[in-house]
């Protein structure tokens, strides 16, 4: 098991929330503080450069126009982590690349911070939530087939070496591509995509990416990891290795259960603020037809959140894994056997108002008493076997799952 | 009042389904981001003395969009097959909003093939600067700002909690094809204003006195771009005045069909 260290940069000194439409898209920016904003980037980088420290990995991810997190350019970010840290391997998750114009300029980005880290960039591609369509001013529609149009070319650019080849695609032209720097990991760095079913997933897996779900929880995470495994398994004739799927939840390791849950519930600042409006999450051609009518009807809180906000809830959805190191353990290697294993996970651990000692001081215990034990577990990984396991465990009732449920699949 | 004959033109690949209705002059009917037109009280008034003709924009009512579609410059083309297909001698051409710059559209390329050209509540042109909204956004207005701009009487509006499930999908649906229609540039292209010049058939511009999705200042600057064009405004109502002021609405299209 690999364990990235994740925090999304929130700026959490927001307003009444009852004086404002939504954390995203629309909160006037007179509510970011710039001399508070600099301590904030200065502590979230120490965060990162401890993490390495510690032997964890690290990602990192971008939004646009929220407080959620303060870092519109991920690749920014990244260099810097590029120069400051040692040994961590470096994931963005990822280039909103259907929602960006020049996939080149992101093949050149990636480059220079795989060249800069000397070979440690991890380059994730996503096709981001629907709150970011109204700041890309791109319309989603298509969205998955542009994303993988602008992977096609950023892949061909990073391992085209003897001179300029032309691109005219649907959405993407360039007619002279010879990026400089070219990538220092070859062929190119490990690719990651997000999947949000069984049909994205096989998307994935038959290009050999590192497929990443993001808090589906035990409702639907077994139908998008045996998406993958299936689609793995009949585009290269064997079984994935389990270093290809990842999974991220929000997870709180304390000294005491106490501590551990006392932070997970801070954590939960990352659900509880995402105060969103149907206009943003529900853009014309982001959703399926069926799930748009159902947001339409309001049968949704229009929150664009995961209806269960209690911890116990979405302790009990798989999305947040709390308590002592043992706990947290067993509560992972619970969801590990449950959806049939995965390689990669990635922590969210840090949110909202948690402080910098809170964060250092679970991760530390992470590291230390949890993150052994799941190198471990995968270690010895054997599809066979975890699919016995799996096949023991049945699955478990869809624990309240909106509709809305599924933007955070994406 | 006369039976509608629902028929499916089929250009190439592309299947358009065309309500006919009333007997008369001919008229092509061009609807909007709110789908096809033929059930309102308007349409059946005015089939009582022309022909209308309703085909539905490839994404709306509930059809495909078409794999290599990706903009209003796709179903101008389109229109100019279909407009071949059913063989119109000189039909009005009636265009509502999104339908409204469709119609100025293929007036600009052949306004030959029409008598005569009616715009309610168009879109198509950018008559402000840069920093100026001169279409309200209607993909990312609350909705119940949505509904003030586009309602003098909110009552008129449709009221999606009495629709059933398929209905709401087509709207849902609906909404997608407006969107991929209209993206960008906004609701608009901006060479038209320098097409404009070529319709050089009596044109009218129909608006609602309430519209706030394009104000009558809009529709104004539109009318001062096509040469022989007039305007008239209809009060107590927004950007549809077809709903709002069937009455109104009828009596000035009469007018003009005749004059």
């Amino acid at each position: 098991m690999r364990a990235w260290f994740f925090t999304e940069d929130a700026y959490p000194d927001l307003p009444d929330v009852g004086s404002y439409e939504s954390i995203r898209v629309n909160l006037p920016n007179k509510h970011f503080d710039p001399s508070r904003g600099a301590d904030l980037y200065n502590m979230y980088l120490d965060m990162w450069c401890a993490a390495d420290e510690m032997g964890l990995n690290i990602m990192n991810n971008e939004h646009h126009q929220t407080a959620t997190c303060m870092v519109p350019a991920a690749p920014i970010m990244l260099g810097i982590l590029a120069r400051e840290t040692k040994n961590a391997r470096l994931l963005i998750l990822g280039n909103p690349v259907a929602n960006r114009s020049q996939p080149v300029r992101v093949a050149e980005e990636m480059a220079l911070i795989d060249v800069l880290s000397r070979g440690r960039l991890e380059c994730g591609f996503v096709r981001g939530v629907p709150y970011e369509i109204a700041p890309a001013n791109v319309f989603p529609y298509r969205g998955t087939e542009k994303l993988w149009e602008a992977h096609d070319l950023i892949t061909k650019a990073w391992t085209t070496h003897d001179g300029p080849f032309s691109f005219e695609g649907r959405w993407f032209h360039a007619r002279q591509i010879n990026i400089w720097p070219r990538p220092y990991q070859q062929p190119h760095p490990p690719v990651w995509v997000t999947m949000g079913s069984a049909e994205s997933a096989a998307q994935v897996a038959q290009r050999g990416h590192i497929g990443a779900v993001f808090l589906a929880g035990y409702p639907r995470i077994r139908s998008i990891f045996d998406g993958y495994r299936q689609g793995y398994l009949d585009s290269h004739g064997n079984e994935m290795p389990i270093d290809r799927l990842a999974y991220c939840a929000l997870i709180s390791v304390g000294k005491t259960e106490q501590e551990g849950l006392d932070v997970a519930e801070k954590l939960l600042w990352y659900m509880t603020s995402n105060k969103v409006p149907p206009q943003y999450s529900n853009p014309p051609g982001y959703h399926s037809t069926a799930m748009a009518a159902t947001m339409m009807r309001g049968n949704s809180s229009g929150t664009g959140l995961p209806t269960a906000t209690t911890l116990a809830e979405q302790m009990a959805r798989g999305n947040v894994f709390a308590g002592t190191p043992d706990q947290v353990y067993d509560q992972i290697k619970k969801f590990y056997d449950y959806c049939g294993g995965f390689g990669n996970l990635m922590m969210m651990s840090q949110a909202g108002f948690m402080t910098f000692d809170e964060t250092l001081s679970s991760i530390k215990l992470f590291s230390e008493e949890v993150y052994p034990r799941l190198k471990e577990l995968t270690s010895g990984y054997d599809a066979g076997r975890m699919q016995e396991i799996r096949a023991t465990l049945p699955d478990v009732e869809n624990i309240n799952v909106s509709a809305l449920a599924s933007e955070f699949v994406r | 009042m006369t039976s509608d004959t629902s028929t499916v033109v089929s250009l190439r690949g592309v299947d358009v389904p065309v309500v006919k209705q009333g007997s008369g002059p001919p008229v092509l009917v061009l609807h909007g981001g709110d789908g096809p037109l033929d059930r309102l009280p308007f349409a059946e008034s005015l089939s009582g003395s022309f022909e209308l003709m309703h085909p539905t924009h490839p994404g709306f009512g509930g059809t495909p969009i078409p794999e290599h579609f990706d903009s209003l410059q796709d179903l101008i083309f389109l229109y100019l097959d279909l407009i071949d297909s059913l063989d119109l001698k000189g039909p009005i051409l009636m265009g509502f909003s999104m339908g409204g710059w469709l119609a100025a559209e293929l007036a600009v390329i052949s306004a030959g093939r029409f008598s005569k050209l009616v715009l309610v509540d168009s879109v198509g042109i950018k008559p402000g600067g840069h920093f100026d909204r001169d279409v309200a956004d209607v993909f990312a207005l609350p909705a119940e700002e949505l509904l003030n701009a586009a309602w003098h009487d909110r009552s008129q509006a449709p009221d999606f909690a009495k629709m059933t499930d398929d209905e709401l999908q087509t709207v849902a649906a609906n909404r997608v094809a407006h969107g991929l229609y209209t993206w960008e540039p906004y609701m608009h292209n901006p060479k038209l204003r320098y097409r404009l010049h070529r319709i050089d058939i009596p044109t009218l511009l129909v608006w609602g006195e309430n519209d706030g999705i394009v104000t009558t200042d809009y529709g104004a600057a539109l009318r001062d771009l096509i040469p022989s064009a007039s305007m008239s405004v209809i009060s107590q109502a927004g950007h549809n005045p077809h709903i709002e002021q069937p009455g109104g609405f009828v009596a000035r299209f009469m007018e003009f069909a005749s004059s």
